[in-house]
């Protein structure tokens, strides 16, 4: 099947590959400033150790069958990445899209993320960062191949051209396949100048392609961390204190010992680690361990005494994130004076393979298989516990049973490094799912307090907010005046033309361990920013629309999407009985995004059913409209397809709003995205029931999204 | 006393605890590591197998009581993903992470091997056990309804049946290529 045969290499294999010996040409491309950083111990110096100026390396390797693999340097959790940057490389390759394969990168400075220094993949930088290098990565290997060719025949290289996965001298024509001339290519001076496509020409990139990945996920034979078997292999879990922050204060092994199959119970940072030769049997031990934990500063913490501490902390000023005009003054001569507090939850991230990891510690190396969202953090924390060179910890980057952020942290390699290097052996460490809820980086629970001032007529003169929570960023270095910018992101940045405004931050340290959720703050804070509008438009006596609408005025991507939704929800028009409709309007991650919503409420069951979702979304993708599309049809999926049987939704592609001609041709397309929208919406009416799905009572406590509040609830449907 | 069944059509036999969970059995035993671990309480439905035709949670299943018993994994469902709901699977690109799919693969071909033409309501509930933690509970409704038709070219859907669209054009425009 085509380029299902993602597998693993380590470094080694890899380099050997990268030597252009007789296995064929491997191209890559630095980025300038990692160039330097790059040199010490790169592929590219140890292909250079090989002989002559080697300037190929790291994504695109053609082989004399023709074969074209490209290396995914970023990781595969269900956004379709994979498939995503192969096109990308792919469409300036000119290969044929037949032939691709893909691997997963192993870990390397080369392919470090310029947005995190580090290899990465999170925060929705993945295709944003890869779009400039890949498309080079394709393009120079394109032009080498090509020159090679030229070469070969004697001719102009001007006179050739490139086209699925071969090279054509018109005026003879003459016809070579890229893996006749890879070797020759190999041997071409990567070049200075590299031209990229004008994006009309683009082939591959903006078209309906199917996923690379699916023929292996129909058939069990994807990979995933969980998966990984090692010869010698153990299996181990780990018993970990129920409260943060606690630790192993004694604990006797014999009766885990006794069991069948157990092989070793060891001590490592987390807790207790208890080793056999299979995964059940490990957790039939940690089930026979008596382990006596020292619960440690946290002991007594419960959510209440979490709450009190938010609101204790939310009544004191805290530290300014935005301040305009004087609110503190204007709040004084408001007509209305309206106050609000909303509370969210800590959320697990509940990615459906639980945390795992595979690693096999030697004297001489380590090698860490892991579904990991961050290979630059999982060499590190397997160097830091081995003692080994980073250069000498090898990762293996599987797939992974969803990230939504979770999998940037190391604490599963952590765990698998240590008890290899205990057992002597291959260790596969399994976290089992209550393990994975009980021990997360959650979303943070967070405290909103606002208050809001109203002239006379009802419109919003002063806006004032204050956030009380954890802080993520906190953990990664001393925050300056106790401020996170993460923690208010979103609601510093209040579209609204409101004349004072003030937001400002309270740290409030729960001793919970935080971590990057999806969306990070614009999770809570876009809940907390959009509800507290429609309360101001409900005690101006205003619609929630018009009211918004009129604060727009000064911010032209968030009021177009807004009217946008709007209109195709038939804001205005009455809802069909017994059904109400909400807006909101967000702006993240350079994307801005209006949903409108309609729903009913089962006034008995206390519970809503969500009828229909329409959403608008203006994202600022290099790509074009397709993959907005593409982009939003897996938000809606997210977001509807637990309940909502009917959904609509309408993209603007790339800069739509930046004045010039190639937008003429984003906007066709937008209006056929929306064409094409009101035809999925009937389809999926036809093919779509209400299908709850809730996680079951043991997973329910946890997941609950974003509970609204009873006067949120009230003001927000119409 | 080793436990005898058939798995994936070919005798097995089994010389482990018998309490051992058929799931952990196949994974860490045998190797097979397509039936997933998700929750090993029968909440989540990653572990799907089918004993003697009936989906099962393979991580609460005994590997003792599959004794004398006909076990299919996702990796015996066809030899080349042609059953199909594989097909359909494939046709819709429904897997986002893949996770869950072998799970709700299982569930699916159970269904449809006792009920060639369910209704919504009918996959809504046969598919409730199954959960995606991507959310993609349309694409699967929608590629159940496809593998249907595929499995019964002749017959008519139950949706074609009611009157509705025959062909679902959300199915064409999927395989397309998805979001486009
Ligand atoms: S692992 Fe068996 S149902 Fe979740
Ligand atoms: S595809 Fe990711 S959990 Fe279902």
């Amino acid at each position: 099947m085509n380029g299902c045969e993602s597998q693993h290499i380590n470094r080694r294999s890899f380099l050997k590959r990268g030597t252009l010996g007789a296995t064929g040409l491997l191209i890559g491309f630095y980025l300038p400033e990692l160039r330097q950083a790059h040199a010490a111990d790169s592929v590219r110096s140890n292909s250079a150790a090989s002989g002559g100026r080697v300037t190929l390396n790291a994504w695109i390797h053609v082989s004399a069958d023709d074969t074209v693999t490209i290396f995914i340097d970023k990781s595969e959790m269900g956004q379709s990445v994979l498939t995503g940057l192969a096109m990308i490389a792919a469409d300036e390759l000119e290969c044929d899209w037949q032939k691709v394969r893909t691997e997963f990168a192993p870990a390397d400075k080369v392919y470090f993320n310029p947005q995190f220094g580090a290899q990465g993949t999170g925060a929705s930088t993945a295709t944003r960062t890869s779009w400039e290098p890949l498309r080079k990565a394709g393009a120079a290997a394109r032009m080498m191949l090509l020159r090679a060719a030229a070469q070969k025949w004697g001719v102009e290289p001007s006179e050739c051209r490139a086209e699925k996965g071969a090279i054509l001298h018109a005026p003879t024509g003459r016809r070579t396949s890229y893996g006749s001339v890879s070797q020759a290519a190999g041997k071409i001076p990567v070049p200075q100048e590299i031209p990229l496509k004008d994006p009309r020409d683009f082939r591959i990139i903006g078209k309906p392609t199917r996923r690379l990945d699916t023929p292996d996920k129909v058939n069990g034979r994807a990979e995933f961390g969980i998966d990984v078997r090692r010869e010698n292999m153990l299996y181990a879990v780990v018993a970990r204190c129920p409260v943060f922050g606690g630790k192993v204060a004694s604990f006797d092994a014999s009766k885990a010992k006794a069991i069948p199959g157990v092989k070793h119970v060891a001590q490592i940072s987390s807790g207790v680690a208890v080793v056999a030769d299979n995964s059940w049997t490990a957790m039939e031990g940690r089930r026979a361990l008596d382990v006596k934990w020292d619960e440690g500063p946290n002991a007594a913490a419960t959510s209440e005494t979490i709450r009190k501490l938010f609101a204790e902390r939310a009544s004191r000023p805290g530290h300014i994130a935005r301040k305009d005009g004087d609110p503190e003054a204007q709040i004084e001569h408001a007509a209305r004076k309206i106050e609000a507090v909303y509370e969210v939850p800590f959320l697990a991230h509940a990615t459906m393979e639980p945390q795992n990891c595979t690693a096999d510690v030697t004297a001489q190396r380590c090698d860490v298989w892991a579904p990991t969202q961050n290979q630059t953090n999982a060499q590190k924390t397997a160097a830091d516990i081995t003692g080994l060179d980073p250069s000498k910890v090898f990762v293996h980057t599987t797939f992974l049973g969803g990230g939504f952020g979770r999998r940037f942290e190391s604490d599963y390699v952590a765990d698998a490094v240590e008890v290899s290097k205990a057992a002597g052996k291959p260790v596969k460490v399994t976290w089992s799912r209550e393990d994975d809820i009980q021990h997360d980086f959650y979303r943070t629970a967070s405290y909103a307090k606002f208050t809001a001032g109203l002239d006379a007529d009802g419109w919003p003169t002063v806006w004032m907010n204050r956030i009380a929570c954890p802080s993520i960023m906190g953990r990664f270095g001393p925050l300056k005046d106790n401020f996170d910018a993460r923690s208010v992101e979103i609601c510093d940045a209040v579209p609204y033309a409101i004349p004072n405004i003030l937001v400002d931050y309270q740290l409030a340290e729960a001793g919970i361990p935080v971590g990057f959720w999806r969306s990070v703050g614009a999770s809570q804070n876009g809940f907390f920013l959009e509800s507290f509008i429609d309360e101001l438009a409900a005690e101006g006596n205003k619609d929630p629309y018009e009211l918004r609408r009129h604060l727009l005025r000064n911010a032209p991507r968030h009021l177009r999407v807004l009217e946008t939704a709007a209109e195709k929800a038939g804001w205005g028009t009455p809802p069909p009985a017994g059904r109400f409709r909400g807006l909101a309007v967000v702006s993240s991650y350079f994307g801005y995004v209006a949903h409108v919503i309609e729903i009913s409420v089962d006034r008995s069951k206390r519970s809503l059913n969500v009828h229909r979702v329409v959403c608008a979304l203006d994202s600022r993708s290099p790509s074009t409209a397709g993959a907005c599309s593409r982009a939003i049809f897996m938000i809606i999926r997210c977001c509807a397809s637990r309940t909502c049987p009917s959904w609509t939704c309408t993209s603007f592609p790339a800069n739509w709003h930046q004045p010039g001609p190639a937008n003429s041709r984003c906007r066709r397309s937008l209006r056929r995205c929306a064409t094409r929208s009101s035809r999925r919406r009937a389809d999926a009416f036809a093919a779509c029931r209400s299908g709850q799905k809730t996680w079951p009572d043991l997973f329910s406590r946890l997941r609950q999204a974003m509970p609204l509040a009873p006067k949120t609830l009230r003001n927000g449907v119409r | 006393m080793p436990i005898e069944f058939t798995l994936n059509g070919k005798p097995q036999r089994v010389n482990v605890a018998p309490n051992m969970p058929l799931l952990w059995f196949l994974r860490d035993t045998l190797g097979m590591t397509g039936t997933k671990f998700g929750c090993g309480m029968a909440l989540c439905g990653a572990c799907t197998v089918h004993i003697n035709g009936e989906a099962v949670r393979s991580c609460v299943t005994p590997v003792s009581s599959v004794a004398g018993k006909q076990v299919v994994t996702i990796e015996g469902l066809s030899e080349d993903r042609s059953h199909p709901v594989q097909r359909a699977w494939i046709e819709l690109d429904v897997p986002q992470c893949g996770y869950c799919q072998s799970g709700q693969i299982m569930s699916a071909a159970a269904l449809l091997a006792k009920n060639p033409h369910p209704s919504d309501a009918e996959i809504d509930d046969a598919m409730r056990g199954n959960i995606c933690r991507c959310g993609t509970y349309h694409r699967i409704r929608l590629a159940i309804q496809r593998a249907a038709r595929l499995k019964y070219p002749q017959a008519k859907s139950a949706k074609a049946r009611a009157g509705g669209a025959e062909l679902l054009p959300t199915a064409q425009f999927a395989a397309q290529g998805g979001g486009k």
